[in-house]
């Protein structure tokens, strides 16, 4: 996708973000019982958009949590999503999309989550940095297999994983090797994007 | 307000069922202590007082007591009765219609239909076989929320003249007589003796989920990025417990660390619990 497509997408993605939920398709297709996205969490992004996270469906999306002031796991989790966008074909990573949930909704304004974006150059729509109310953060850990505990300093402890989920929002993979592209989950995104990875 | 937006599968419209919902709650509220034969018992909160508490789980190896702010908690345990009227108003929860993500196959699967409860499941009996995410929206149908393990364990702690009874050697042998009772008689009904904050069937009924049962067992070492297979949680070997011997405490721990948030068990129910001290 060229730089003019992507703007334009942006300003389509703003508008409907723009557009009450209610306002969504009538008649859906039904969903799979598998799929996270009958959980609709209200997200707000880096940008101050308001979405839902099963605006997801229809295309691939590779999802974790972190929070921005976290100084340890949480580049390294960005760094292994770049790693993992860079192992694959130059054709396909511009279809894969990146969702980073606050584990952290107290501190994690769109201002915040905007400083990290723009620190490590993750520009929207294809990197969303996002937060959600408390309730909404429990139930997409506990979805995503992410256990985390608020130590009593603020600081959090969390599993650190990244987990893919197809254009119908069903878990395809996870991985919880950081730093590093691991490459079956590499894999995954090739088969899930359709295209034969040898 | 917190949590205002429910788990909600797009075919659900939400806003007349949530108003029905509050609604339900303050028929409930006001009609309390006059409970008609069919309609299930009001929800019942008592307020806990803020203190400084030390958990027989330890995150980090010497942490001082963890503080919990003022908090209320029901009385009781959801009841099947309960939990079928709250069915009722969210059919999005009928065991019919759940989505897989958030329940089991064994979802209410002892109840004798989607609307039904029947001979298996009393009125007065908790409800069981319930997922965390169907308790969790279960709660936040009474505008609460589930407790956490810590503001569950403190009003566990407490026995009928004691708050932190779990140095008493009479509290723990009547603990340990129930758990080590086998669990295929019948479930009891709720309404068993209140402790000293009010709290009744803590113990001798039923599990119950927590809020964070998730992070029961997290220790603070996912900072530690030397070596991968730290960032795993290990169970036993990351976690330190402060109280070995607390037997009753610590099987709950084990148990719930051991669920992921679809399970459901044939002994695993859930109250529920609000912010603040003072009872709405």
């Amino acid at each position: 996708m060229n730089a003019l497509a992507a703007a334009a997408l942006a300003a389509l993605l703003g508008l409907c973000a723009a557009l009450p939920a209610v306002a969504a398709d009538p008649a859906p297709a039904a969903l799979p019982g598998d799929s996270l996205y009958h959980l609709d969490a209200p997200l707000v992004d880096q940008d101050g958009a308001a979405f839902g996270f099963a605006e997801g469906r229809g295309r691939a999306r590779i999802v974790s949590m972190f929070y921005s002031s976290c100084k340890f796991v949480c580049p390294l989790i960005i760094d292994t999503v770049q790693k993992t966008r860079h192992a694959l074909p130059e054709a396909q990573r511009d279809r894969i999309d990146v969702l980073l949930v606050s584990l952290d909704p107290e501190r994690d304004t769109p201002e915040a989550l905007k400083r990290v974006a723009d620190k490590r150059k993750l520009a929207a729509p294809g990197w969303r940095l996002a937060r959600t109310d408390k309730a909404n953060v429990r139930r997409l850990a506990a979805l995503l297999g992410i256990q985390y505990k608020q130590l009593e300093d603020g600081e959090f402890s969390h599993a650190s994983v990244l987990v893919l989920l197809d254009a119908q929002g069903r878990i395809l993979a996870r991985t919880e090797r950081l730093g590093e592209a691991d490459p079956e989950f590499v894999a995954a995104v090739e088969r899930t994007l359709g295209t034969s990875a040898r | 307000m917190r949590g205002d937006r429910t788990i909600r599968p797009a075919t659900d419209r939400p806003a007349p069922a949530r108003l029905r919902s509050r609604a339900l709650v303050a028929l409930a509220v006001l009609s309390a202590g006059g409970a008609g034969a069919q309609a299930p018992a009001p929800p019942e909160y008592v307020a806990i007082p803020a203190t400084r508490f030390l958990s027989v789980i330890e995150s980090e190896p010497g942490t001082p007591p963890e503080s919990i702010p003022a908090y209320s908690l029901r009385t009781t345990p959801v009841t099947n009765a309960q939990f079928l009227a709250f069915i009722e108003a969210h059919p999005q929860w009928r065991r019919d219609r759940v989505p897989s993500v958030f329940a089991d196959d064994r979802y209410l699967s002892h109840w004798q239909g989607a609307l039904e409860t029947g001979a298996e499941a009393l009125p007065e009996q908790p409800v069981t076989r319930v997922s965390w995410f169907a308790a969790q929206a279960y709660c936040e149908s009474e505008g609460a929320r589930l407790p956490t393990w810590l503001e569950w364990e403190r009003a566990a702690s407490a026995s009928a003249t004691l708050e932190d009874a779990r140095k008493d050697p009479a509290w723990r042998k009547s603990m340990l007589d129930w758990y080590s009772k086998p669990s295929n008689t019948a479930l009891g009904t709720v309404g068993g003796e209140p402790n000293l904050f009010g709290v009744r069937d803590l113990h001798g009924l039923v599990w119950e989920w927590v809020d964070d049962f998730g992070a029961m067992m997290v220790t603070s070492d996912s900072r530690d990025q030397n070596d991968p297979d730290r960032l795993k949680f290990c169970g036993a070997a990351a976690m330190s417990l402060r109280d070995r011997d607390n037997y009753a405490l610590l099987m709950r721990v084990a148990m719930m660390s051991s669920l992921q948030a679809d399970d459901t068990t044939n002994n695993l129910g859930f109250r529920c619990a609000r912010d603040g001290g003072t009872t709405p």
